[in-house]
């Protein structure tokens, strides 16, 4: 009994916790990308650097109050930042659809256009954030490392596993819990919200409905800005902020966007889960695991892990392809919000 | 001068013109009916008269007041009410917010105006909370007027409202849109089922590849022999 617990343990320690952590982060990401998808209608390849962006701001604002004693303690000061890493990238992202994107609506651009310009946001903004904090790794979270340590967790119920839980992992899926529960009860129950969903599943009939549809644009840019600082200065928290690993965060996030259906905000968080329980649970070393499942003779001489941890982001590509293959409207088809 | 009316609209999406000095029009509590075979322009022409394509001739006069440069919005906020002929109805939103989102430009109280839109559309209440794309064909042509009714519109533009709808249903929808102009409002409607139609319109106008072939009272047309033979099928 003790070694399935001890089983349960690890694996919670080392899949599902982590798991859930990556996976908040992923699904908040994907929202922002869904929200764009669904009222500007194209992938928007710059989100990745509009989080990293976000972060930054965060970053700075974090030194700023450190700077002045400010803290929050057992929580990280970059909480106390971050409405206004929030507001740095809102005004980023106005100035970026006043300057770049409005004028491709107006001409009324292909998706491909969009697309291509999305990808010159993301050289610009990568710039602007390697050039304003340096590309070097920045740790900016302070406060009590862990919710629950190890050793503690062994005390209390005496197994010879232990389970940590971080106060970064604590706080992100927390965040993510509170942020989908607001998306949630924005788009479905205010009046801007319903008008955005309206303008989302027929622009047409909803310019003939008096919605103002660079009012419903600009709501959806700014929600995105927000849901980006916000994904971003999790992940920069929970690992540490690097500008270089946003961008390749691009790749899991559009994984968990398309496996949920683009367009889908329910999909993208379900996806954003997906991905990042897939990607740890294929490159997790099950030997122990097994170990204490199975009698000591069988015990396993190999680690049992199906890919090296270096693989880790071929795991979303391959998520990516076969979902495209075999249903490429996503696991909750649907087009709108 | 008619309380809506496209005057000599000539203008198509492109560079080839679909509308040939083209006038329809409409009174306060009339109901007046575009018929002509298909691909005729009639759906362009409600098009035009609502602003959503640009004329290189003709006007759009309102309520005495020239609205030819106003933008399909503006025009909604004028008292202008449009149901297109496809895509009329918000699919993935529920009847109800559909509604809503007809009532969208109102800052007022619309509980009052649900309730007669539910009045007039039973079924449109027992299905307030389905999304409208669950719906059948009829019941969705229901709810897209009912949306375009939110506005409380002067003058309510209903393209082919019968389209694939049974003939009771058919008949029923006629005789609500007889209520909704008894309220004063304006109807100008295009119709498939020519014969009914023009039993109940006030005017007829007979489009034919763009241009007027005939307009007359309802009545009128019925009783014209070349209407009948060509268009009502005898
Ligand atoms: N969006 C569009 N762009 C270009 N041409 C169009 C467009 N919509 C319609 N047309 C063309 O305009 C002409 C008139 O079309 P319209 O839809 O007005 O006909 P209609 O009388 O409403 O026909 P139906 O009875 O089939 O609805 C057709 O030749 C059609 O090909
Ligand atoms: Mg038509």
């Amino acid at each position: 009994m003790a070694d399935v617990l001890n089983a349960l343990v690890l694996l919670a320690n080392f899949l599902i916790v982590p798991g859930l952590t990556y996976g908040s982060q992923l699904a908040l990401g994907a929202l922002g990308v869904t929200l764009i998808y669904s009222v500007l209608r194209f992938s928007n390849f710059g989100h990745g650097e509009i989080m990293s962006f976000g972060t930054m701001f965060t970053i700075f604002f974090t030194w700023l109050f450190q700077g002045w004693g400010l803290s929050i303690k057992p929580l990280p000061t970059a909480l106390l930042a971050l409405p206004f890493g929030i507001l740095a990238t809102m005004a980023l992202v106005m100035i970026m659809d006043k300057t770049v994107y409005r004028y491709h609506r107006e001409n009324k651009s292909s998706n491909v256009i969009f697309l291509i310009v999305s990808i010159g946001t993301m050289f610009v903004i990568g710039g602007i954030v390697r050039f304003a904090i340096g590309p070097a790794d920045q740790i900016f979270f302070d406060g009590t490392r862990f919710i629950m340590k190890a050793r503690e967790f062994k005390q209390m119920t005496g197994l010879s596993e232990g389970l940590a839980i971080k106060t970064t992992q604590g706080i992100t899926i927390v965040t993510a819990v509170i942020v989908v529960a607001f998306i949630w009860w924005f788009l479905n129950k205010t009046r801007t919200g319903k008008s955005m969903r309206a303008y989302s599943d027929n622009e047409n009939l909803a310019l003939l409905s008096g919605i103002d549809p660079a009012r419903v644009v600009m709501v959806a840019w700014l929600l995105v800005a927000a849901l980006a600082a916000i994904a971003g200065t999790l992940y920069g928290l929970d690992k540490s902020f690097k500008p270089f690993t946003y961008m390749q965060l691009l790749l899991p996030i559009f994984a968990a966007a398309i496996v949920g259906g683009v367009g889908n905000p329910l999909g993208a968080i379900a996806g954003g889960y997906v991905v990042a329980l897939s990607e740890i649970a294929v490159t997790f070393a099950y030997k122990r695991v097994v170990g204490y499942l199975v009698a000591e003779e069988h015990a396993p001489e190999t680690l049992l892990q199906l890919l090296s941890t270096d693989y880790k982001i071929a795991v979303s590509f391959i998520i990516l392809v076969i979902v495209l293959v075999i249903k490429p409207t996503g696991l909750f088809s649907g087009k709108t919000l | 001068m008619s309380f809506l009316v496209g005057e000599n609209m000539t203008g198509g999406y492109g560079s080839a013109d679909i509308l040939h000095d083209c006038t329809i029009g409409v009174d306060k509590g009339q109901i007046a009916v575009i018929v002509g075979p298909n691909g005729a322009g009639k759906s362009t022409a409600m098009k035009a008269t609502f602003g959503m394509l640009d004329l290189r001739l003709g006007r759009v006069m309102f309520d005495g007041e020239d609205i030819t440069h106003l933008k399909p919005e503006e025009r909604v906020l004028k008292g202008m009410g449009f149901v297109p002929q496809t895509h009329n109805v918000f699919t993935s939103m529920t009847v109800e917010e559909n509604l809503e989102m007809g009532a969208f430009i109102r800052r007022d109280d619309i509980a009052s105006t649900m309730e007669q839109v539910f009045d007039l559309f039973p079924i449109l209440k027992e299905k307030r909370y389905q999304p409208a794309g669950e719906l059948s064909g009829g019941q969705r042509q229901q709810v897209a007027v009912g949306r375009a009714l939110m506005t409380q519109p002067k003058v309510l533009l209903l393209d082919e409202p019968t389209a694939g709808v049974s003939p009771i249903v058919m008949d029923e929808l006629f005789d609500r849109i007889i209520e909704i102009a008894r309220q004063g409002i304006a109807i100008l409607m295009v119709e498939q089922n020519a014969k009914q139609a023009l039993n109940i319109a006030d005017k007829g106008y007979v489009l034919v590849q763009g241009a007027n072939r005939f307009t007359d009272t309802g009545e009128a047309l019925m009783a014209n022999p070349e209407v009948r033979k060509a268009f009502l099928g005898g």
